[in-house]
């Protein structure tokens, strides 16, 4: 058996506050689903260095259009949610495969548990997907999401969101995560925005409205980056400085 | 010492629980093709603190192929793809908090200088309720001398936390059960 010493890569440990605790009351469904004992330090090795490519999925232009899935148009406002995928070096992560799902206009799914009294849009799945390009960066059409009541609390709404799946390049890297429109008035009672400790990073989940590539008498656009954790290494093609192992 | 991010990271939020309409993947289930040479099913339940069922979670998987190798270009020693075998499968659970996937073992897979592990499938639990996923491995109960020298699963304090990761062999392939908290809790890991 031929034992190798792998120059593996250490994906950067996330600082304290910048993920949500799976241990978070003020989100009643957590109670039960939050494991008790304290997670075990798992080395990063090859498993978890590397992971699927995913070029057999390889999303059609349609997949990105959420407006242009059915026979006519979906109700409610066209968006355009565009932006890039880096890792936290500042790297662009070319090449990889972005689910999202959201809700239609008037906060309502596509889905058979959603009993929220609003009508389902004919014409809206709300489903897309895409790949970053070689810079990293990805561009969805679509229509704002309604908010929608939930049981969570007395009066609970869920501010408008898109929920957002990535794969990155590495099983370290995998992330699921909401993005928020900016000066949405139900933050301040949403346990899951703000079940983020680090107020500086629940501000990351928030796009920004671009006016520059708002398309006239026809889209607004929203700016949404995603970062996932990078190895610590420079920015830069051909440095071959080890990883530290520790 | 770890380096720190240089640019913020984008946080976790939970899938919520209409995680379907984004997620499916018709063949999701397959990590490898149904005709694979020693393909089998890995199935458990998802069960919550209360030994209910998780109904709306989702269980990826990813693992190496039968020789040890990734398909991915982050694999050091060259990542290519093994016939018939994806490496990767995502599957939702049902009604009873039910799983399967389809997949073949993987080989060991070498850790450097300090051997080998044994095999093992990497998995992420997502749910309504969990605002981050949780990461667990499955190991084999058919592989005890491997198990035995694992550098992972010496890492963990009791032999009764050891075996809430080991798979039992059943007729179709192997049983895999997730307690997300309990007396029966899984072993979940942090990838710090």
């Amino acid at each position: 058996m031929t034992e190798l010493t792998l120059p593996l890569p250490h994906y950067v440990t996330p600082p304290p506050g910048a993920h949500p605790p799976l241990d978070y009351p003020g989100y009643r469904s957590t109670v039960l689903r939050h494991p008790l004992r304290t997670p075990i330090d798992l080395p990063q090795r090859l498993t978890e260095v590397t992971g699927p490519v995913l070029g057999d999925r390889k999303p059609t232009e349609l997949d990105a259009d959420l407006t242009r899935q059915h026979s006519g148009e979906p109700q409610g406002q066209r968006i355009i949610v565009q932006g890039r995928v880096l890792d936290s070096d500042g790297r662009p992560v070319p090449h990889t495969l972005l689910e999202v799902w959201q809700a239609n206009a008037g906060g309502r799914y596509q889905h058979v548990w959603d009993r929220w009294d609003s009508p389902l849009d004919p014409n809206f799945s709300g489903l897309g997907r895409a790949m970053t390009d070689a810079f990293g960066r990805y561009r969805f059409i679509t229509i704002k999401p309604g908010a929608y009541p939930w049981k969570n609390h007395l009066n609970a709404w869920r501010p408008a969101h898109i929920h957002f799946s990535l794969f990155g390049r590495a099983f370290t890297q995998r992330l699921v995560t909401q993005m928020y429109f900016p000066g949405d008035p139900l933050f301040f009672q949403d346990p899951i925005f703000n079940s983020i400790p680090d107020p500086a990073a629940r501000q990351r989940l928030i796009s920004r409205f671009n006016v520059d590539d708002t398309v006239p008498e026809w889209a607004l656009a929203f700016d949404f980056d995603v970062v996932l954790r990078g190895t610590g290494a420079t920015p830069f093609e051909g440095d071959d400085e080890p990883e530290d192992q520790a | 010492m770890t380096s720190r991010p240089r640019v913020g990271l984008t946080p976790s939020q939970t899938v919520g629980p209409y995680l379907s309409i984004g997620l499916t993947w018709d063949d999701g289930v397959y990590a490898a093709d149904p005709a694979a040479t020693g393909g089998f099913w890995l199935r458990g339940r998802l069960l919550d603190g209360a030994g209910g069922a998780v109904s709306d979670g989702l269980i990826e998987s990813w693992q190496a192929d039968p020789d040890g190798r990734f398909d991915s270009p982050e694999d050091p020693r060259g990542g290519r793809p093994f016939p018939g075998v994806r490496g990767y499968a995502r599957a939702f659970t049902d009604a009873e908090g039910g799983f399967e996937i389809f997949t073949v073992k993987p080989g060991a897979v070498p850790d450097g200088a300090d051997g080998s592990q044994a095999p093992h499938i990497d998995l992420s639990v997502f749910a309504r309720g969990m605002l981050d996923r949780v990461i667990t491995r499955v190991y084999f109960a058919d592989e005890p001398a491997a198990n035995a020298v694992d550098p992972v699963l010496r890492l963990l304090p009791t032999d009764a936390a050891r075996a809430t990761l080991i798979a039992a062999r059943t007729a179709e392939g192997y049983r895999f059960d997730i307690h997300l908290q309990g007396d029966d809790e899984t072993v979940f890991f942090a990838l710090r």
